[in-house]
Formats: C-alpha cells, structure tokens, sequence
C-alpha cells in the first residue's frame, strides 16, 4: 500500500502524458509502439524506470536506453505468447465446431426410397401425403425405418407426380386445402396449383417436383431431396 | 483510427482502465512466485472456452451423454483435442490451485487486512473441485458413473437433511436423466456464474490491497506490465504445453464403457486429487456409523480451520501453526493418495482391479467400434448388450466356464490352466517369461496386453504387472483356480479342425474333448473311434475327412461360408459317406428324425438353432436322452434365456459384427 502512494504522482502523470500523446490502435501496440519510437524524453517506459528508480540521473540515459529495447521486447514476447496460449483452445473448439461443414455425407443407393403402392394414390387427381421413411443418420445415431419427412403424390392423366411439403420460400409445411383444391403456405400465404405453379404469394419458384419411378409395376419409388430456400430453381441441400 | 480511439475512449475511459490495470505496482519487482494466480485465470479461460464449445457437442440425458461424448471423442475432427484440453486443463487445476494456495500461505497474504479475499480463495477452492465432480459424471461412462455414485451416496451422511440432499442432487433415488440434467446445468451453469463472480471480487480485492511482497524484498519495484505479465504468460504457455503434451499423449481423454447399472465396475475411482479423501474413508476408524465423521465432519473442520487462519495468523507463531498445518495436511494427504495407488496395484484386490480395467478398457474399445460401424439405434449400452462377441464370454464365463473352456480360458481369456495349486503354477513359471511365455499367460491375454498401451489406466495396470507378482499369477489362474476342464473346449465348435480332432481317438478322450466326462467310456469311443478308427487306411481316413466336412457344413458358420460353398461337391460325398461307409446313421439321426439312435442328431449340427436347442435342454430326445453327462437344462430350468444362450452361439459361433480391421487382426 505504501509503495503506491509513493509512485502515485509518477502514475497520474504517466496517464495525462499518453491521453496527450501517442495515437494507438491498441493497448498492447499502444506501449510498444512508444517503446520502439523511444524518445527517452517522452516515453513512458522512461516515466516507469523513474518510477521504479527516482534516482536515476542523467549519466543513466545511456542503459535505459537498453533497457528500453529489452523491455520493447518482453512486451513482444508478452502478447506473442499470449496470443498463442488464447487461440489453443479456440483453435481447438472452432476446429471441432467446423465439423459439419467437414463431415460427408454417406449417399447408399441411387436416392430413390419406397413411399407407396400406385393404389393408395386417389384415382380423381386430388393429392394425397405420404410420409418419406428413411434410415436417418442424426450425429451419433443411426436410425432405421423413420420419417424423414413427406411429400405429395397424386394422379394426373394417369401418371404419378410427386411434390415436396416444404415450401421454396422459408420452409414451411405447405398444406393442401381441398376446399378450394390448392395449395396454400400458412406462414407467408404463398398459395400454389396442384400442379404446383404458383398462384399467388412470395415464393420465388414453384413447389419443388421430385423425381419418381414406377417400379415393379405399383410401387412407387421417389428420390427424396431437400432444396435450398429462396432460389428460383431449386438446388438440392448436400 | 485516432479519431475512433479518442472517441471510444472519450465515453468509456478504456484508457486509464487499461493503464489502471496494468500499471500495478509490484513492490520488489515481479517473480515467479506470483504466477500461480494468473495461471488459473488462464486456466478459467480456457475451460470457460472449451467447455462452451464442448457444450455445443454434448447432450446431457442418459440414452445420449455417453454417445454425445464419444461422437465428440472418436467422430469430430478435432474433437478429442478440444476434450482433451479440457480434460487435461481439469486435471492441472487442482495443482495450480494447490501452488497458490500454498504461496498465499507462505508470504503471509492471507493475513489482515486480506482475510476476506481468502475466503473468496477458499470458496473458490471449493467451486472449482465441485466442477470436477460433476464434470466427472458427463461422460456418462463406467468410470464416472460408479464414482459419482459414491460421492452422491456420501451426501446421504449429511446429519439430519442427508437422503433429501441426496435426492435433490441425483433427481431422485436412482440415477438417471435428471442426474445428468442437474449435473450439467451445476458444471455449465451455476458453477461457472459463480466462480466468474468470485473471481472477480477475487482480483478486486487483491488489486485493493496491493500484492503481498514475499520478503526478502531484494529487487527494486516494478509494474505489472510487462515484466510480471512476461513471466505470467510464460508460466500459462508452461501449464498450456503440458497440457497439451497429454492431450496429445493421449490422444484426447480416457472414455471407459457406457455406463451400465447391471455391471458393477470394480475399478471405479475418483480422480487422483480425491483419492486421498477416497482413502480416508477406508480407514478403520471411520467404519460403521462413524463414517459421517471422515466423510463430513472432520473435512468440514478443516476447511472450517483454513478460514479461520487470518485471524490464527495474526501471532507471528499462529503464522508458523498454520504453514505448518497445511504442509502436514498435504504431507497426510499425499500418503493417503499413495496407499490408494499402492492397495489398488498390489494390494490384496488389487487383480480385481486389473480384470474390471481390461475388460472395461476391451468392452468401451468394442462399444465405439459398433457405434461407428452399425450405429447406435437406441443406446451404445444396448448396443453392448446385444453384442454377442461382447455377452458371449461373460455368460460363457458365468455359465459354461466351469465345465467348458474356449480355448483354453474361461472366454474372458482370464487363463484356467490345468495346475493344481497355484504354487505348481508358479513353479512352471519363471518371472522371466511370465509375459513372454504362452504356456503361462494366454495369448489373447497378451494381445490385450500390447492393444490398450497407450490408455489412461494402462499405466496402472503395468504397475500392477511388475509390482504384484501374486497379482499377476491369480490373473493367469483366472478367477480362482478351477479343476481341469471337465467338459470340450468350445474354441472352434463344429468348424472342420474341431471336428477332425473330435473324431481323432486320442484328441477324443483327452481333456480337450471328452477325456473328463462319461463319454470317454462311451459308444462312440469304445466302439467307433477306438475299435474302428485306429485302424483306418489311407481311404478311409480320407472318407472320414469328407464326413467331417460335411458335418461341419450343417453348422453354417459364417467363417466358412466361402470353403463351403467352394468344396460342395466333397461335402456331398461327405454326406454320402456319413450315411453310407462310415454309417454315422447307426447311432445318430441325419437329415430326418430317428427315435431310435442315442447320439446326438447330427442334422444342422452346430447351427445356431441346434446349439440353442442342445444349451435349453441337452436331454432332448434329439440329443443325449440316456447319456447327458452333468450339463444343466440350461432353458428348461430357466438358468438362461433364449436370447442369452443365442449370444452364447452368435459368440462362439464368430457370428458378430467385425469391423474390416478387427477381423483382419483374427
């Protein structure tokens, strides 16, 4: 306590010299860039070895002068080191954080999963939701035989067409109203055909169509994607 | 840039705040002696980093923390390294925390007019060693598992409030989902807040009251900046590159299996810095009702006693009383924690606690594998608990170990070799080649030996290797000593070799088949193999080999799919003189059911369904109706169930899951 009484004038010249004088980006630059300017006169380096040593004279200006550049020097090491040692567990969290954006994908197959029998599908156009069950791989478990979201299929002049659920805007679930025969996005009323054009509403492009194959005569295989929100074509989340 | 700078600084003073901070005057210069304190802010820091990131991989419920861990673990780039740190960083908490302390208490820093900022050090103490208990449950692994559930049981002491105490921490009387939430919400949440407050007031204060200079004061005065900030961040990149030298040594931080209620885990301790509490407990003064006394009561005293030493400080004799005191407390402590690491390496358990070590370390191996490999669709514990190669030996153990070898061991290759005593075995086996030599260590054993090298526990485990030769020995001999096999050696059953060997007259009577059971005497020896067998030509002998293929073939095995399905034309033949010349039909039923033989039908032998039927009840008309020597009904008397006894044949069967590099190592 006593020792910092008797720095204290030293202290609050220090603080008036530096509002006055240097220009600095940082603290850390701030001091070192006084330091490697070293004006004896006007640093604070010199106002500290005054602090620690009051009797310094003038025959001294020659080694404060070397100590000046040591000390440059230790605040070198000072923010290197400590520069280092802080971006150590950043570096590590941030490495692991960027996982997703490293990790791949594992594609089986050609894509096309089984939704439905070409009988459960109404003969009169109007479209029915199916759910899309998958094998879902979410982190560190793999489920079998979950949904993994729907779609639309119905009937037009006989052959099947497949839509998407989510609408091409922000994503919501487009529902199908059949007391007016549409589609109809409840978040941002985008309202689409059956055909899945638009009608009216915000969406930039039409409800997402997704590949289908007849196989085995009734089943219906579909290849089941997810779509970027926002374009205008759609372009698939990989 | 001026600009900015001057404005900023204009409305926050940034600048005499900085200066503030870093113009401390330091009576005496800097030392090295102060880092400690700067150490564990740095250490804060970068648990406060670490953990925030972790958090972002981690969920905290019983079906998913283990597996949130090990994703973290084994799967994310970079994620052993951020949970190492952590880990790592935790465990030179302790130390740094003890280094401060103890130069807090040397140069007398705790003395008036400091005393509350010691206690704040004090409370401080006492937060950061609860971060590591609850830290240590996460994982949601054998290790932490049962060791929390000591630490939680020791609340149910607490005079008075202790179950209820202990319910509210655990979320009520069993372990659980809500364990887990609460735990986490305390180590990422309360915890942290309050330590974050503490600290604060921590360095408030210590900046009101200036540094306490350790005399003598030899060195003229200095700032903070640079020279003490110099030798402080030295100081953090030292703890910063030890702990990374860990991390790196050990790739990330020790995982045992997912924790599992069903599986006591005898080698369940509390980390190194509680072990000394761990040990107390042992002693016997504390045994019975007076454990309340070690568990709450005397640490309750002491720490009671480190608050009050301010004020016992005030006498220059008080000062020396209480330097003293925590120096034999460290002394007491360090002994404790020595006799814990020595009885767990050799003392009287301490090959039980080898066996819990291996068989943890090969059961989390195999768990991460199969999570990886076929995915985890419910719990990696149910994944475990499926897993025939994992189930199979320990009920073979349990079960059919007592009779029945696998290989010469008892399935868990804790090796039953045919000494009567263990002072024969020792006899037989000099110190020399007590690892090197496969009549005395199983070379599965050895194989463990050399795979989990590099683990956390490996290095106990070595320990225990060179400094308990009795240790050693009862490991070799097994569980205890057991009689010689009395039953066949299952390693191999129904593969070709094995059948081969079963129908060589002399492999057939000794130990490895028959030798010990009543079928030595029987039928198939006495008239088959000896009368008949010894005495076979070239021709024959081929023949008999054809019929052992062919047998072999009824098993399926996955092994020998391939050679099967190559050679189906000799199988055939096999079959024809399984019928015909070699009349194995006389006293066994093949290919259609024969009331008439007392063999064992022949018809899918080895398959899993025949092994099923043949473990639920050997008595089985289709089996030995008359001559079933010993073994149990296993399903009929309900000592197992069908799906135990299925892994049992999955497991010796090989028909399990191996990922390409495990099965290339076979």
């Amino acid at each position: 306590m006593d020792n910092k009484k008797e720095i204290n004038p030293d202290y609050s010249g220090v603080t008036k010299l530096d509002v006055e004088g240097e220009v600095v980006s940082s603290l850390d630059s701030d001091i070192n860039r006084e330091v490697t300017k070293e004006d004896s006169s006007s640093s604070i380096d010199c106002h500290l070895s005054e602090a620690e040593a009051p009797t310094h004279s003038e025959e001294n200006v020659a080694t404060e002068d070397n100590q000046g550049e040591r000390r440059g020097f230790i605040k070198f090491l000072c923010i290197v080191i400590g520069g280092i040692v802080s971006a150590v567990p950043f570096g590590a969290g941030i490495w692991a954080y960027i996982n997703p954006l490293t990790r791949e994908k594992g594609v089986d197959g050609d894509g096309f999963l089984k939704i439905t029998s070409l009988d459960a599908i109404p003969d009169d156009g109007t479209p029915a939701k199916f759910s899309v069950i998958a094998d879902k791989e979410d982190a560190w478990n793999k489920f079998k035989n979950i949904s993994v979201g729907a779609i639309y299929l119905r009937k037009e002049a006989g052959k099947v067409k497949a839509l998407h659920t989510v609408c091409p805007h922000l994503g919501c679930f487009i529902d199908y109203r059949s007391s007016k025969s549409d589609f109809f996005c409840p978040c941002h009323n985008s309202n689409f055909k059956l055909d899945g054009s638009i009608v009216s509403g915000v969406s930039p492009r039409p409800m997402d169509p997704l590949k289908i194959e007849i196989r085995n005569k009734v089943e219906v295989w579909v290849k089941f994607q997810n779509f970027q929100p926002g374009h205008d074509h759609p372009i698939p989340l990989s | 840039m001026k600009a900015l700078i001057n404005w900023i600084d204009h409305r926050t003073g940034f600048r005499s705040l900085t200066k503030e901070v870093l113009l401390e005057n330091i009576p005496g210069g800097s030392r090295w002696r102060y880092v400690w304190g700067s150490t564990l802010t740095f250490a804060l820091f970068v648990q406060f980093i670490t953990g925030i990131f972790l958090w972002m991989g981690y969920s905290a419920s019983s079906g998913d923390a283990w597996e949130s861990v090990n994703y973290i673990q084994n799967e994310m780039t970079g994620g052993w390294l951020l949970r190492g740190i952590h880990h790592w960083m935790a465990q030179a908490m302790p130390i740094l925390l003890l280094l401060h302390l103890m130069q807090v208490l040397v140069d007398g820093a705790y003395k008036a007019p400091r005393e509350v900022n010691f206690w704040f050090g004090v409370i401080l103490l006492k937060l950061v060693l609860a971060l590591s208990l609850t830290g240590y449950l996460l994982p949601w692994d054998q290790k932490g598992y049962w060791a929390t559930k000591v630490a939680t049981n020791l609340a149910n002491l607490v005079p008075f409030i202790g179950p209820e105490i202990q319910k509210l921490v655990v979320g009520g009387t069993e372990y659980g989902h809500h364990t887990l939430t609460r735990f986490f919400a305390l180590h990422a949440g309360v915890l942290p807040a309050l330590i974050v407050l503490l600290v604060i007031g921590h360095i408030y204060l210590f900046r009101r009251h200036g540094i306490t200079p350790a005399e003598p004061i030899k060195k003229k005065d200095a700032f903070f900046w640079p020279d003490q900030v110099f030798k402080d961040a030295v100081a953090c990149l030292a703890v910063m590159a030890t702990v990374l030298f860990f991390v790196i040594w050990y790739h990330g931080a020790h995982l045992s299996s997912p924790a599992d209620p069903s599986e006591p885990f005898s080698a369940a301790r509390p980390d190194w810095y509680f072990l000394y509490l761990f040990q107390f407990l042992k002693l016997p003064a504390f045994a019975g009702d007076k454990e309340v006394w070690g568990a709450i009561y005397i640490p309750s005293i002491f720490v009671g006693f480190i608050c009050l030493m301010p004020f016992i400080g005030k006498w220059k004799v008080g000062h020396f009383f209480n330097v003293g005191v925590m120096f034999a407390f460290l002394g007491g402590a360090g002994a404790l924690t020595y006799l814990a690491k020595h009885e767990d390496i050799s003392g009287p358990n301490s090959s039980n606690y080898l066996k819990a070590i291996l068989d943890d370390e090969r059961d989390a191996k195999r768990a991460i594998e199969l999570a990886r490999h076929v995915g985890i669709e419910s719990t990696a514990l149910n994944l475990l608990k499926t897993d025939p190669k994992t189930q199979g030996p320990k009920l073979f153990a349990q079960h059919c170990a007592s009779c029945h070898r696998y290989d010469g061991h008892d399935g868990l290759a804790h090796s039953l070799p045919d000494a009567n005593s263990l002072n024969e075995l020792k006899q037989r086996t000099s110190t020399q080649n007590r690892f090197t030599s496969s009549n005395s260590v199983h070379p599965e054993w050895l194989a463990r030996f050399k795979d989990s090298g590099s683990t956390n526990d490996w290095k106990a485990v070595e320990s225990i290797l060179t400094a308990n030769k009795e240790g050693v020995f009862e490991v070799i001999a097994g569980t205890k000593l057991k009689e010689a096999p009395s039953a066949p050696d299952l390693k191999g059953f129904a593969s070709r070799q094995w059948i081969m060997d079963l129908l060589t007259p002399e492999i057939y009577i000794s130990n490895r088949f028959f030798g010990g059971t009543i079928h030595k005497d029987g039928d198939m020896y006495r008239r088959f193999l000896n009368r008949k067998v010894t005495k076979y030509d070239n021709e024959e002998k081929e023949m008999l080999k054809l019929v052992a293929f062919a047998l072999s073939a009824e098993a399926k095995l996955p092994l020998q799919a391939e050679i099967d399905k190559a050679d189906a034309e000799k199988i055939q033949q096999g079959v024809d003189h399984l019928i015909d010349d070699i009349s194995c039909i006389n006293c066994h039923a093949f290919q259609e059911p024969d009331p008439d033989v007392e063999g064992p039908d022949l018809t899918g032998y080895g398959s899993r369904q025949w092994i099923i039927d043949f473990v639920k009840n050997p008595e089985h008309e289709k089996f030995y109706p008359e001559s079933n020597d010993r073994m149990p009904s296993f399903g009929t008397k309900k000592i197992l169930t069908e799906k135990e006894i299925g892994l049992i044949a999955d497991w010796i069967r090989d028909d399990y899951f191996k990922s390409s590099k495990s099965s290339a190592t076979n």
